[in-house]
């Protein structure tokens, strides 16, 4: 019986084998590439919101203290949003006219909320707790950003589990000393940019994070009630 | 795996699948698929694949072909050691024994828990197999999902206080019956979740019961009140109070004409307001009723001192207490109290002990008969004659005659009455509620003829500020009703038309009234028939106060603005003496403040004071002097009613759901009521071996006949019941019941039954007459209808099998797998270690598994004390309140789906009569070497650090390998959408620490993990470690007994250390080496040895 097949088929079987192999590889890093790109993570996206709010000019122009509006981030859950009475404290001073500010009067006068649209969102079923990452010398940029030089704010990180998990994994990555959590321009110790912490200047940010573990009483937790409840 | 070959071959029933192929069912047809039924007779399949299959798997195998593997399991009967109770009840032993003698067919409820029927229609194997597939192909598309937008609303002024994300907890009081217990109640950003009760006062010490729990309910209640009605039709207060203006106009001066009636008021606030309206109207009438009132004891004080006292009991002072037919740890004034005095005398520490010792008279076994050492089953009305044969025996001169009791052996009454004068000035004798008059007279006697007066219990004015017998109050009312007197009736709770005895016809007579106000939570039936219906403001909505058990002044402190804009009864009197826009918070702070209660202090601070601590300082009743009238012992005995061999009928308050007003309360009607564990309906309650003489089964339908009325309802058979008598619980046959969250739940439909009527219970007060309120004073006839009623009871749902040997009977396995550890007194004085398992000891080094290493850190346990449980099922609502769990409905609930994460289990023991019970509160006993971690194909139940067994919902697929593997049973799957996403008010009372749970989700009790994360938290941002009882499982803290205690077992001075460290304690299961961290302590008895048996 005569050969069903060219000897030339053997060649394409072959390669075609291979091809199965690559193009298995390639979606997969695809998908992983859609799973952790901007447009499925909202990473750097900026919602339309009620009032343009601007974290630049407040905090990185002004100076004011994360605390002052965020009143809540060292006692609760929730870092709080501040009730409209805050931005009146100064809006009825200055801007008091500014077009861009009528929401916030209307709301002031009529007693009725602003209803901002969530930037930083965890599913319902993670329990996120500020207060302790505070306490425990996790600073705000660490998972918020650059927030001082965002006009409008927009999500820094995926906030998917991995990137929770990679920092309790290894808390030493991304602990500061407590005096510096609240520091929008902060960076991490490096040898042209030493960070002070008790007295001694750390270099490296692994060997710093180590004492500031041992200090803080920072433990690596991973167990799944941390979060889930 | 079927027994029944047939069972799996489509072809041999009807197919319901349109596609399924109808083919001759003849015997060579080839046929779809083979099990393994047919190859059981197969030599050469069964020679392949020796010592793979089990017994239980080749049903009728021979067993010879099997070998090696199965006979390796050893008889647990052969090598259980023998215990000293090894006549633990057999329900197959009796059930022989009975159907010999009696013509009984099947004792209690259907065997075993039903196998989950079938879905809603019926489903084929091809479809169901169509529908894995498909369901299997898009399963993965639903983790594709990108989280929905979400607002952030701040405030606009932030209140002071709030820091969102934290609780606040406010003190405020709940009254029942007059009867006020303080309470805690947890606040999320101004939305009650939780309620405990409060440390401070006197009558909750920090305990809480079923209907104290479950209460924050009812402010969410979707089915409540939300808008005025005039007749039927939607109005205004406004107008409300319009009218009412007129009507005072139009009333007479003296105010004759108006009547104003209520339940039972013992508010000093609220009762000033009505004496005001009472001056303004001198000839105004003030009628008090509630159904399950206390009559009896306000006419026996007035038989035993001739004016009505509030008795006081202390029952830790007690050393022996005699029970009269009393419930008294879950029902009555300061029952929340009693249950903490009365552990207090059951605990041990080490060999430590100064046990008190109980004697319960009882009809329906009660929580407080299942605690009793002694249990004294008799029918209602032979407790009179018990009584005075106790009290000729302790020395009272009965004139009147002792009659002759023969429900209970002279030799014990004289043993009773030795045990009491023994212990004189450290005995109590309590009479129930069902009794007659002359029975708490008795009680009143023999307390003082004991000495325990200013002791054991103490006398204070009433706690009601106008106390009534509220059968004759309202009887007056119907009289002035029927003769028209009546101009303005306004009646503030209660639901009369319902419950109000049936010989008063009252909802004839109410109609006889021109105008007609009724002010209550729901629109009940008496509201239908009411002109107006004001929604009332839930407690958790107004003002108010009320004293506790012993006179201490609770403040009733509103927790949020009403939720659908009630008004509280002060409101509603208000518009009649003309105060109206006087807010109820005014009205009470001005009532207080005009008594003088601050003695020069400061009142704003004294009052800030009293709002923080929830109590008003130094209020409790001084102790009054009652000397004892000796005219009552004249009283002939009662002459019965009822032959020997006739029914007699007792009515009973329910247990969960009171007497109706509970109705639409879920959680309360989900729970197992104590003992016979049904939820969601009443029964015709008797003993097994009266429904086998006169030819009734459990379940089936029959009528009541009594005093010419009758209803119809199923037969219960409650072990332990008196015979020849039956129980009727009141509050449920609701003609109205506003549950539209019930209708929609799965499976549970609350309208009718086409054959039965309605699936929800039946109404006992159609038989309630005014004359005979609790105890039936004729007989009753038993009419068998033929038709059969379903309850849905979990008795025998959540098995704990032995060793994978199903046995119908839960009490024989938790004999031979020693699940309750008891021991009598002098046993455990013999060897405090009886409850230790040698056997069990032995591997406990031996796991598969590498040993977690729990360090230095926390190790979390749980310890309960089975002395001191009564049972009471406060853990189990508290448990549903903290933790979100779902409620599924009757239907559900029979086919094994109730969701409650911690069950008291119940077990008998010693014969159908008068059975030792068994409390076993039942958590996840989070095993250190868990069955159900192993199994988890997706990581979902995970282990902690600190030794819980972590539950990921959002992992969850649904395998329910976990559930499979879980020995104790205490994991539970939400079938459907059980959790209710669709009613936008019970998102209110949600636990926002706690995922609300989706379909397809297995879910367990992880001691409250939410609770053990914000103490870490705390604690570490106070740079230190847990405190001891610093956290509390929802189910301790509500606990009125003290018997649940958790906390940290590497803390070796910590009190649960301590728990685990006493000779009782002991684990279930042990022989599984599963290592639980929920340890029990073992059941110590002190029965009267002189009495045998």
């Amino acid at each position: 019986m005569a050969q069903v097949f060219h000897r030339s088929s053997n060649l394409i079987s072959k390669l075609s084998i291979v091809a199965i192999v690559i193009l298995i590889g390639v979606l997969t890093y695809g998908l992983y590439q859609v799973e952790e790109s901007a447009w499925y993570s909202n990473i750097g996206l900026t919602r339309q919101q009620p009032v343009p709010f601007s974290h630049r000019h407040h905090v990185g122009e002004l100076g004011i203290d994360c605390r002052y509006c965020h009143t809540s981030v060292e006692k609760s859950a929730f870092a709080g949003l501040p009730p409209t009475e805050t931005c009146m404290s100064c809006h009825s001073q200055i801007w008091t006219n500014a077009e861009m500010l009528e929401p916030v009067r209307a709301s002031y006068r009529d007693n009725v909320s602003i209803s901002w649209l969530r930037v930083n969102e965890l599913p319902q079923f993670v329990y996120f707790d500020h207060s302790i990452h505070v306490r425990m010398g996790v600073g705000c940029t660490t998972c918020h950003g650059p927030i001082a030089s965002m006009p409008l704010t927009y999500r820094f990180g995926t906030e998917y589990m991995s990137w929770c998990i990679d920092c309790h994994r290894q808390p030493a990555k991304n602990l500061r000393p407590r005096s510096e959590v609240f520091n929008p321009y902060y960076q991490q110790p490096s040898a042209v940019h030493p960070v002070t912490y008790n007295g001694v200047s750390y270099t490296d940010q692994l060997t710093m994070g180590r004492q500031l573990m041992k200090d803080y009483k920072v433990a690596s937790l991973q167990d799944c009630d941390t979060c889930h409840r | 795996m079927s027994s029944d070959p047939k069972a799996m071959n489509p072809e041999s029933r009807n197919p319901t699948g349109s596609d399924a192929v109808v083919r001759p069912a003849s015997a060579n047809a080839p046929r779809e698929w083979r099990g393994i039924e047919e190859f059981k007779n197969q030599p050469e399949f069964l020679a392949a694949r020796e010592g793979e299959f089990k017994d239980s798997d080749l049903p009728n195998a021979p067993g010879r072909l099997l070998s090696s593997g199965v006979n390796a399991i050893p008889n647990s009967e052969q090598t259980a050691r023998p215990r000293p109770w090894e006549a633990w009840l057999r329900h197959a032993d009796l059930r022989e024994q009975l159907s010999e003698t009696q013509n009984f067919v099947q004792l209690a409820p259907t065997g075993s828990a039903k196998p989950p029927k079938e879905g809603k229609d019926g489903i084929d194997r091809r479809d169901l197999l169509k529908i894995m597939a498909a369901t299997a192909a898009t399963a993965g598309l639903s983790a594709c999902t990108i989280l929905p937008d979400e607002h952030i609303v701040p405030y606009v002024r932030q209140p002071e206080d709030i820091i969102p994300g934290k609780p606040l907890f406010y003190a405020t009081s709940m009254t029942q019956q007059g009867v006020a217990t303080g309470l805690l109640v947890e606040s999320h950003m101004g939305r009650p979740t939780k309620i405990e009760g409060n440390p401070e006062h006197p009558g909750s010490l920090g305990g809480t019961d079923v209907f104290l729990q479950a209460s924050v309910l009812g402010v969410y209640d979707p089915a409540r009140s939300q808008t005025v009605l005039y007749n039927g039709n939607i109005s205004s207060w406004e107008q409300f109070v319009a009218q009412m203006r007129d009507q005072k106009a139009g009333l007479a001066q003296s105010g004759a004409g108006l009547y104003l009636l209520t339940e039972t008021i013992s508010s000093p606030s609220f009762s000033a307001q009505i004496q005001k309206l009472m001056k303004q109207f001198p000839k105004a009438k003030w009628h008090q009723y509630e159904p399950c009132h206390r009559d009896s004891a306000f006419e026996g004080a007035r038989l035993a001192f001739g004016k009505p006292v509030n008795t006081v009991y202390r029952f830790d002072q007690a050393n022996v207490i005699v029970s009269l037919d009393s419930d008294f740890l879950v029902s009555g004034p300061g029952h929340v109290r009693h249950a903490r005095d009365f552990s207090s005398r059951r605990s041990i520490d080490g060999t430590k002990q100064n046990l008190n010792r109980l004697y319960t008279a009882e009809t329906m076994p009660t929580s407080t008969g299942a605690m009793a050492d002694h249990r004294l089953r008799m029918r209602a009305s032979e407790v009179e004659a018990f009584a005075r044969g106790l009290a000729a025996a302790i020395g009272i001169a009965l004139p009147g005659g002792t009659g002759s009791q023969s429900a209970v052996p002279h030799e014990t009454v004289q043993a009773i009455a030795r045990d009491l004068t023994r212990n004189r000035g450290a005995s109590l004798v309590i009479a129930g509620e069902q009794q007659p008059p002359i029975v708490h007279a008795l009680a009143h006697a023999m307390n003082e003829a004991l000495q325990n007066v200013g002791k054991t219990l103490y006398y204070t004015q009433p706690l009601e500020t106008n106390p009534v017998n509220q059968t004759e109050s309202l009887r007056d009312l119907v009289n002035d009703l029927n003769a028209g007197k009546v101009t303005l009736l306004v009646i503030l709770s209660g639901n009369p038309v319902y419950n109000a005895p049936v010989d008063f016809n009252f909802a004839s007579a109410l109609m006889k009234a021109p105008l007609r106000v009724y002010s209550g939570l729901y629109r009940n039936e008496t509201a239908e028939l009411c002109n107006w219906h004001i929604p009332a403001a839930h407690y958790l909505e107004s003002w108010g106060d009320a004293p506790a058990y012993d006179g201490t002044i609770g403040i009733q402190q509103p927790l949020i603005a009403p939720l659908y804009g009630g008004h509280s009864d002060y409101e509603v009197i208000a518009t009649l003496t003309g105060d109206d826009g006087v807010s109820t918070h005014d009205i009470v702070k001005g009532y207080w403040q005009a008594q003088g209660v601050s003695k020069g202090q400061n009142f704003e601070d004294f009052w800030q004071v009293t709002l923080h601590d929830g109590v008003l300082a130094n209020t409790a009743l001084p102790q009054a002097a009652a000397p004892l009238q000796r005219d009552f012992l004249q009283q002939p005995p009662a002459a019965s009613h009822v032959q020997a061999n006739e029914f007699e009928m007792t009515f009973r308050a329910d247990p969960t759901i009171f007497d109706g007003r509970w109705a639409n309360n879920f959680w309360l009607q989900e729970i197992p009521k104590p003992i016979t564990r049904i939820t969601w309906d009443n029964a015709v309650m008797m003993s097994p071996a009266t429904a086998g003489k006169n030819n009734l089964n459990h379940g089936d339908y029959v009528t009541l006949r009594y005093g010419g009325r009758e209803v119809s309802g199923g037969v219960f058979l409650a072990i332990g019941h008196a015979d020849n008598a039956i129980t009727v619980h009141l509050g449920y046959g609701r003609q109205r019941m506003y549950t539209p969250y019930i209708q929609v739940g799965p499976g549970g439909d609350m309208g009718k039954d086409a054959e039965l009527g309605p699936v929800y219970g039946f109404n006992a007060y159609a038989l309630r007459t005014s004359t005979a309120p609790w105890i039936a004073d004729g007989p009753v006839q038993i009419a068998n209808t033929g038709k059969k009623y379903t309850f849905a009871t979990v008795q025998y749902q959540y098995l704990i099998d032995n060793k994978g040997v199903e046995s119908d009977d839960e009490s024989v396995n938790a004999f031979r797998r020693e699940l309750v550890q008891v021991a009598t007194l002098d046993e455990f004085r013999r060897d405090p270690n009886f409850a230790q398992v040698p056997e069990t000891t032995e591997h406990k080094s031996l796991s598969l598994y590498q040993n977690y290493n729990y360090g230095t850190g926390y190790a979390w346990g749980l310890s309960v004390d089975l002395n001191k449980c009564v049972g009471c099922n406060a853990c189990v609502v508290a448990c549903v309140s903290e933790n979100n769990i779902a409620t599924v409905g009757k239907d559900e609930v029979d086919r094994g789906r109730a969701m409650h994460w911690i069950r008291i289990d119940t077990y008998f023991h010693g014969g159908l009569e008068t059975p030792e019970m068994y409390f076993e509160p039942l958590p996840c006993m989070q095993c250190e070497n868990a069955p159900c971690e192993y199994v988890c194909p997706v990581g979902a139940t995970t282990h902690s650090s600190e030794g819980l067994n972590d539950m990921t919902y959002n992992r969850c697929v649904g395998t329910r390998y976990c559930s499979n593997n879980c020995p104790y049973k205490v994991r539970r799957f939400n079938f459907f959408l059980f959790s209710d996403y669709t009613t936008p008010s019970l998102y209110g009372v949600r636990n926002p620490n706690v995922t609300v749970r989706s379909r397809g989700v297995m879910e367990k009790c992880t001691y409250c993990v939410q609770r053990i994360n914000a103490a870490k938290i705390r604690s570490a941002e106070e740079d230190r470690t847990i405190r001891d009882l610093e956290i509390q499982t929802a189910c301790q803290q509500a606990c009125p007994a003290g018997a649940i205690m958790f906390g940290n077992i590497n803390d070796k001075k910590s009190h649960i250390a301590r728990w685990k460290a006493q000779p009782r304690n002991y684990t279930l299961l042990a022989d599984l080496n599963t290592r639980p961290r929920t340890t029990y302590l073992a059941r110590v008895r002190n029965p009267n040895p002189e009495i045998a048996g």
